[in-house]
Order: C-alpha cells, then structure tokens, then sequence
C-alpha cells in the first residue's frame, strides 16, 4: 500500500519530457517532488505563473510571487507571468499538457466531484471546472476510500459533479487504473496489495484482464 | 496624452454608491486594490456585489468590508480562509454566487472586450450550467456565459504613468487586467506612479485606454497569507 508520498511518486513517471503540467492542492503538489531531474518540464499554476520553482528560502520570501494554493513560491529560468483570463486561456486552449488533481468522488464513465458536500460550508469549485473540462489528459491523485472506509472509484458520484467524462487516469494508495467503456481498468497494483483487495475496495465495475504486474514505486 | 491622474483615493473613489456592482482584482491577498478597499469601508457604501475571486481573509481585503455588513452579493470561485463570511453565508445575510475561475476572469475579459457571451466547456453536466443553454461544438459541449456588467472596477499595479498605463509585477497581476475596462469606470492605484514618457510602451501591460481614474497607492501591507520556505542547507 501507497502513502500519500508513494502516490505522487508513482504519478511523477507519468510526466514526460517537454511537459507543461499543472497540479492540484494535496498529493498532486507532492509530484514536483518526484519528477526525473534529466527531463524539461514547465510547471503551471492558474494564478498566472508558468516555470514555477521550490519554496523561496527563508526571508526571501515575496508577497508578489505565490502558487494557486496562496503558498510564497520562487521561479526557474524561462518562467513567465501572465493574467487570469490568458492562464485559463493555456488550460482552455489545450496547451497544458497534463493536469493533476484530486477527488472525492471518481465514477466509471470519468464523471469527478470534488467541490462540494451538501451540508457542509461550500468553498467554491476555484479553477477545478475549468481544468477538468477541458484537459485532455487528467490524472487523479486521491486514496482509494474515505475516512469513512467507503470506495472512492464508484459506478455513479453521489456527490455534485465537477466534470462531467474527463477523468482518464487514477492513481490511488491501491492501485492505478484506467477509465475505459467497460469501468475500471486495473493497470498495476500497489506493493503487496492483491487484485481481491482491491476489488474489496472499488464500488464500480473493475475489470481485471490477465495478471496484474505490481507498480514499481 | 490625455491624463487619468487623479490626487488620491478620495477623489478615485467619487461616484461609488449603495448597490452598486463592484470588479476587485488580487488572488487571494496577493494584488488587491488595498487603498480602495479601505476608502469603500472609510465611505461607508452598503448593499454592494462585488465580483472578486477570492473575499479575504477576517481582518484584511474584503473581509474588511464584510465585517461592516456592507456586501450583499458576492460573485467568486473560492471563497474559504475566511469565518465571517462563512456566518454571514450560512445566515442567509450574504449572497454567494460560485463562478469556475476561468469562466469569471473570461466574464471579465468579456466584458472589456465588448462581447456579449462566451461558450466554455468548464461546468458543462454540473449545477454550474443549470438554466444555462448549451451547445455543442464538433461534438463537445458547451456552455453559454455572460459577460459582467459592472459600475467601477478596482485594479492595483505595481507602476503607471499618468496616462493610466500599467505595469503589474509576479502573480499580483492576476484578475486585474481583466479587470480594466471592463466597468463603466476603471481605477487603477499603483506602487509607482511617474510622469508619461518615463514608461517603456513595449512593456507596458496594459494601455490607459482602458483606465480612467489612476493614483498614487500609500501604506502597502501585501499580507502574505501562507508563507512556506525552504531552510538553506
């Protein structure tokens, strides 16, 4: 099983050479972290910064320049500056080559909640809508259940939708898998989980074709 | 050059009334219109929507102004960080209408640039587009937003000219430009206010055509509200 480290560290060998990539609040922010240092890649935050670096180093810290979750933030050579509307214009326009996030809910046709419990003091849905709704390479980036101990990957979300058929890559503390016609397509498993535990844990259909290799980490 | 100088926030400020539909730039804390934020609560004007992505925190941007109960609606993507305005939302006091972030800074940018309506893909199949037409193109949907419809808009740059010329610095820029020109008056306060002439046109970000009251900001706190750092090894 994957902690919320091991999560990311998986989904950083997702990210190719050449990549601009945006992600999420949570585990997605972990996957900078993990990304091969002998390839390019240009991190995006919707805030208007693309070629976003670490954290500055204390007392270098600068009002002016943060992340889209508000965080003092420094930049790498070949970063740029740019307003809101043309930020959303890059995630829009398709320009963006990979999008991290993560969810509350995912269902087996790609349908993700993220935004909103009814009941609960409703914060808002930020750039989430955007992204999902006009990325073509999402990944999510969440645990397999809630606190709750209930499935996260469901035949339908309960909760209100986000997006409605964009998810097409989950990667969770269990197991990778992908959103294909017939449900959940079990890629890998995470270290010593088997396919039965995982079954246990997956509300919508999963489908299990052949031997499931387990994810090298 | 036709000057949009004006001698402070007071005179920045003239015209702002009750129930009057406000654009405030910034992301989060960092590039808000700090000085007009503090004359709208020095003036007093209530009943106001404001369209800002975020409402500040409890003591700072426009958590000052809804500690005085002086906003009834506000048009936002995210409005958390902040308790006073969870009270007044849950209390019924204040109307909140959540907008997908890209689809506010384009109702902006909309607006500046005359069009009536967009089609975007962000919020199709959620409650977001509830009431809303839909259409779709080359077999993806879309749905039909508005552009805003706002009396002044507050911006804050880092430098301008007198011609209201501006020039923004990191992500303080944000929502601002998208901002400017797209009420009925724009008033941009600014860092760094110079004579005409002592900008760089090609460096400028956004022209004063689409500015019409512009001065000289004082008393800059720029909170920082999540500071991280690394520690040097």
């Amino acid at each position: 099983m994957l902690d919320k480290n091991g999560i990311a560290k998986r989904i950083a060998k997702e990210v190719k050479d050449g990549y601009y990539v945006n992600l999420g609040i949570g585990i997605p922010t972990l996957v900078a972290n993990f990304v091969r240092d002998d390839i390019n890649v240009e991190f995006q935050s919707e805030n208007g910064v693309l070629g976003m670096g670490p954290f500055p180093f204390e007392g270098e810290e600068d009002a002016d320049i943060i992340n889209a979750g508000k965080q003092t933030i420094t930049t790498l050579p070949g970063a740029s500056f740019f307003d809101s509307a043309t930020s959303f214009g890059m995630i829009r326009g398709k320009h963006v080559d990979l999008t991290i996030l993560g969810a509350m809910e995912v269902a087996e046709n790609g349908d993700i909640a993220n935004w909103k419990i009814p009941g609960k003091m409703v914060k808002g849905m930020g750039g989430a809508m955007d992204l999902v709704a006009s990325a073509e390479n999402i990944i999510v980036a969440m645990m397999h259940t809630n606190r709750a101990g209930q499935s996260k990957l469901l035949k339908k979300c309960t909760l209100p939708l986000t997006g409605v058929g964009c998810v097409t890559k989950i990667v969770t503390n269990l197991a990778v898998l992908e959103v294909t016609d017939r449900g959940f397509l079990l890629k890998e498993r995470a270290p010593g989980v088997s396919v039965e535990q995982i079954k246990e844990a997956t509300e919508g259909t999963l489908v299990v074709e052949g031997e499931v290799p387990e994810m090298s980490v | 050059m036709i000057s949009k100088k004006v001698t402070g926030v007071e005179a920045a400020l003239k015209g702002v009334k009750d129930k009057m539909t406000l654009m405030l730039g910034g992301f989060g804390l960092c590039g808000i219109p700090e000085n007009a934020i503090a004359e709208l609560v020095r003036i007093g004007v209530k009943e106001l929507t404001c369209i800002s992505n975020n409402a500040g925190v409890d003591d700072f941007g426009l958590g000052l102004l809804l500690q005085k109960h002086q906003i009834k609606k506000m048009i936002s993507s995210y409005v958390g960080e902040n308790e006073e305005f969870e009270r007044q939302m849950l209390s019924g006091e204040l109307e909140v209408e959540l907008t997908p972030q890209g689809t506010l800074a384009e109702k902006c940018r909309a607006a500046q640039a005359g069009f009536p309506a967009f089609y975007t893909p962000a919020g199709y199949g959620t409650e977001v587009a509830e009431g809303k037409e839909t259409r779709e193109f080359n077999g993806k949907m879309y749905v039909l937003e508005e552009a805003f419809k706002a009396d002044f808009a507050f911006v804050k740059a880092w430098k301008g000219d007198e011609a209201g010329n501006l020039i923004f610095k990191g992500t303080a820029r944000n929502f601002n430009p998208c901002m400017c020109g797209a009420a009925d008056i724009t008033v941009a306060e600014v860092e760094e206010l110079v004579p005409a002439g002592e900008l760089d046109p090609n460096q400028i970000h956004v022209p004063g055509i689409f500015v019409q009251r512009i001065f000289q900001g004082k008393n800059y706190e720029k909170r920082i509200e999540q500071r991280t750092v690394r520690t040097r090894k």
